[in-house]
């Protein structure tokens, strides 16, 4: 029987601390993976908040049948520069920002492997951004987060605004891919001793999920996007059918990386599901490795159902069936997940915690946009439902109830240990139950918006049957849900300075970050823990708590120091 | 949550035509449309049942298992069991839904022959289609349709000897075909991506440059139907509109012979301009006269 010697969490004392550095150029020079953690949220939540700002207005727009409030010129901007900036500029960022900050917190590591290009990463996103919003000083693209060809070509749109797309996808893209890699070298070799692949955090899974489709999808994108490029301004003719080129490659490619995508915007938030559910549960999460499993099952198929996109394309009928057949595969692993996230709430102890709230909440809602999934998965069903409000509610509860649910839930789980204080707990439970009912307001009568024939990416519609009606109950739904998102900014702000003091683990929760001070030091751990289970502060608390009781009578109690033993 | 499902349940059971539009999608115009619907309808009902089943779980836990005086959380790590046995069920209902997807299929995609009262197809080869799509007895009337920003053009193939369409009638906007005839349609487009969609007559085709997207329908009775462009085309996306008028045989018939003797006289016009203008008899000439 080996014994070691481990402080108790709140007691760690750092040999030598150098000064955290102050002041503006400590910022825009560090390569510290908190603080570049922390640019990655701040910079994408700006984002975010622009990106609302553009739905409002496209539901304004949609509040009345022949609306004239914008031309149509600006509407595509609008809902381009909306997709575009959620995709790219807030989910991938937001969720490379938890990475950042918690990927080496949580596997017991000082920094990620490559800090200096870590810091790339984020210099070449936050560009990326700005070339897209420059554009709204002259042209913004306008034809979609797709840019389908033709009409993203130059013949239908001459301006720079697509070019502004073409950067930022470039831009980000090089940002991700940088990232991604920089995440899995990481996984790979910087874990805490003990730490095996069976002890892994559920969120490292799914980072290492989200960076290996990242590493796969994103050259084909750039690849895609460099073409349109050539095809605009040197000549070629890659998408150009009447020269021999394709209009249907475009499709293909773009989504050969646009589903992928999806996984690569959702699979963390499901990590964060995962991370937050057993520790409000008070109990182990159920069926580990099954979740880990299926998270990986899903990425790799994930990369095969990319032609269900593409349903009313004159594709071959046999591709057509395979991707059926593959995107009804994904629906196991996803209600693996599911099945067991609900059996890790049975039998606990549940405490109606705001992130427990939001993981809870987003599995509900995410659960409507899976069901919904699987009608668009059936091929002659998705003829009638494609390209209608039917799918633009169906990726809502997708990505708004899955990943923004898991984001949030993340900010209210994470915000101590990256503050140092707790956020206000009424507020978190306003913003709660009104973005939770905004997004079932919003989304849900969209269904019916499809059933009843009215397409996506329409400017205005007639004031036919119940159209005008659906619309309006979904656009009361849209600010709704908007003022549920400011609630939690403003509450983020205000407990920077207003909140308690959280100390180092204030949910008593599972996993290595909160083993560390709020906010960590500059170097993290000064001494990284054995790991010897799933949940390693569980066996520490258990630890110090059994030894505090037995401890007084053995040997005289060093403050500050508890006995392990193995 | 649970009274709503099953409310939504009841109500569907009741009285399924009433919904399309609003719960299921809608029909009522072509085999294919009813066909989509029977099979979304029978999907929806499966996906009740399993979303009551799963948010119902969710807000039993949250009610019986919260934190409270005295409640210990069992510290369980799974049942390898349960884990197969749900894996197992989730396979068992997508192997379900696959197999009534497959089963529907045929007669969702593939035309079936005209019915008893429709256009007499049996003179001349001309109706005899070539693509992929053609019922069992080869014979559908077959009309192009041709997207563009922000219209679409018909043009009703095969009236012309020319084998290119080119001498064949065409309108804008409004398709006139005859009752309980299969019509199949070669989708098309002569600049960017348009999408076909008629939602009443079935599902949606992309007309992509360079490429002949096929679909059908047969329609019963006489009436507008009424579709748009769906996949975004540009600035007048939300404009390009489309409708299809069903009617009579018989009726089809003399509106076929008088476009085209529209067509025709508008031609010669044309002609007669087009020689008035070349001898110098420009609009702004007194001697001008020809409606130009």
């Amino acid at each position: 029987m080996a014994t070691a010697v481990l402080r108790p969490a709140p007691q760690i004392v750092a040999h030598r601390v150098d000064p955290a550095p102050r002041g503006l150029m400590s910022w825009l020079t560090t390569t510290d993976h908190k603080r570049i953690g922390i640019l990655y949220l701040v910079t994408s939540f700006v984002f975010f908040i622009l990106g609302g700002t553009e739905a409002l207005l496209i539901r304004l727009q949609l509040g009345e049948a022949n609306n004239t409030l914008v031309t149509p010129e600006v509407y595509n901007q609008l809902f381009t520069m909306h997709g575009t900036t959620m995709v790219f500029l807030f989910i991938v960022p937001v969720l490379a920002g938890f990475g950042n900050y918690f990927v080496p917190l949580m596997i017991g590591a000082r920094d990620m492997a490559f800090p200096r290009l870590n810091a790339l990463s984020y210099w070449l996103f936050l560009a990326g951004g700005l070339v897209l919003y420059g554009s709204i000083f002259w042209s913004p693209p306008e034809a979609g987060w797709i840019s389908t060809v033709p009409l993203a070509t130059s013949t239908y749109l001459p301006s720079g605004g697509v070019d502004a797309w073409i950067y930022l996808v470039h831009l980000t893209g090089i940002a991700s891919l940088l990232g991604a890699i920089n995440f899995y070298v990481t996984i790979v070799n910087m874990r805490a001793p003990g730490m095996s692949w069976s002890r892994l955090p559920l969120f490292i899974w799914s980072i290492m999920a989200y960076s290996l489709l990242l590493i796969i999808a994103i050259p084909v994108i750039a690849g895609a996007v460099t073409m349109l490029l050539l095809d605009r301004h040197f000549g070629t003719h890659f998408f150009d059918t009447a020269e021999g080129g394709s209009a249907l490659l475009w499709q293909n490619l773009f989504w050969f990386f646009g589903h992928p995508e999806v996984y690569i915007l959702i699979l963390p938030s499901f990590g964060i599901f995962s991370e937050v559910l057993p520790v409000f549960a008070r109990k182990p999460i159920f069926g580990y490795k099954a979740i880990a499993a299926s998270t990986m099952m899903i990425a790799f198929l994930g990369l095969l159902v990319w032609v269900h996109h593409m349903f009313t394309t004159p594709t071959p009928l046999v591709v057509i069936i395979f991707a059926m057949i593959s995107s009804f595969l994904i629906s196991v692993p996803t209600g693996i997940k599911i099945f067991n996230w609900v059996g890790t709430l049975w039998e606990g102890a549940i405490e109606f915690k705001t992130p427990l709230m939001f993981a809870v909440g987003g599995i509900a809602l995410f659960t409507i946009g899976g069901i919904s999934g699987v009608f668009l998965a059936m091929f002659p069903v998705d003829w009638q439902l494609s390209d209608t409000y039917f799918v633009v509610a169906h990726i809502h509860f997708v990505l708004v109830g899955g990943s923004v649910f898991g984001i949030v839930a993340g900010v209210y789980y994470w915000y101590p240990k990256i503050s140092g204080r707790m956020m206000s707990e009424t507020l978190g439970k306003w913003s709660f139950w009104l973005m939770f009912w905004g997004t079932l307001i919003t989304f849900m009568i969209q269904h019916s918006l499809g059933l009843d024939g009215m397409p996506r990416r329409v400017y205005e519609y007639p004031d036919v049957g119940h159209l005008q009606l659906y619309n309006q109950i979904s656009t009361v739904g849209s600010w709704i849900l908007g003022l549920g998102v400011l609630l939690t900014v403003i509450n983020v702000w205000r407990s920077l300075s207003h909140g308690t003091i959280a100390g180092p683990d204030p949910w008593k929760a599972n996993t290595l970050e909160w083993f560390t001070p709020s906010p960590p030091p500059v170097n993290n751990f000064d001494e990284i823990p054995r790991v010897r289970s799933l949940e390693p502060m569980k066996d520490i608390r258990r630890e110090v708590e059994r030894q505090s009781k037995e401890g007084a009578g053995a040997r005289p109690q060093v403050p500050g120091e508890v006995k392990v033993t193995a | 949550m649970l009274a709503g499902g099953l409310s939504i349940a009841l109500v569907l059971l009741l009285a399924p035509s009433a919904l399309a539009g609003s719960i299921i999608p809608e029909s009522g115009g072509s085999p294919a449309a009813n066909h989509i619907s029977n099979l979304y309808t029978i999907t929806l009902y499966i996906a009740i049942v399993i979303f009551i089943g799963v948010e119902g779980t969710i807000v039993y836990c949250l009610y019986r298992f919260r934190a409270r005086r005295g409640r210990e959380a069992k510290q369980i790590h799974g049942n390898t069991r349960l884990e197969i046995g749900w894996t197992l069920g989730a396979a068992a209902i997508v192997v379900a839904l696959a197999t009534i997807t497959f089963l529907d299929l045929h007669s969702i995609r593939d035309p079936s022959n005209s019915g008893p009262g429709g256009l007499d197809l049996s003179n001349g080869v001309q109706y005899e289609t070539t693509g992929a799509l053609k019922p069992p007895d080869g014979r559908a009337l077959t009309i192009q349709v041709n997207g563009a920003q922000f219209y679409w053009r018909y043009t009703y193939l095969g009236v012309s000897s020319n084998a290119d369409g080119l001498g064949d009638p065409y309108t804008y906007y409004q398709m006139v075909v005859p009752t309980n005839t299969t019509v199949v349609l070669k989708v098309v487009s002569q600049d960017v991506v348009h999408e076909w969609w008629v939602p009443q007559l079935g599902g949606k085709v992309q007309a992509v440059p360079g490429y002949v997207s096929e679909t059908w329908f047969k329609i019963a009775k006489p009436g507008n139907y009424k579709g748009q462009c769906s996949f975004l085309c540009g600035r007048g996306h939300a404009r390009m509109i489309a409708e299809v008028t069903a009617v009579s045989p018989q009726k089809y018939t003399s509106w076929l012979a008088q476009l085209q003797s529209n067509l025709t006289a508008a031609d010669i016009n044309d002609e007669n301009c087009r020689k008035e203008l070349a001898q110098g008899n420009g609009p702004q000439s007194v001697e001008f006269t020809k409606d130009c």
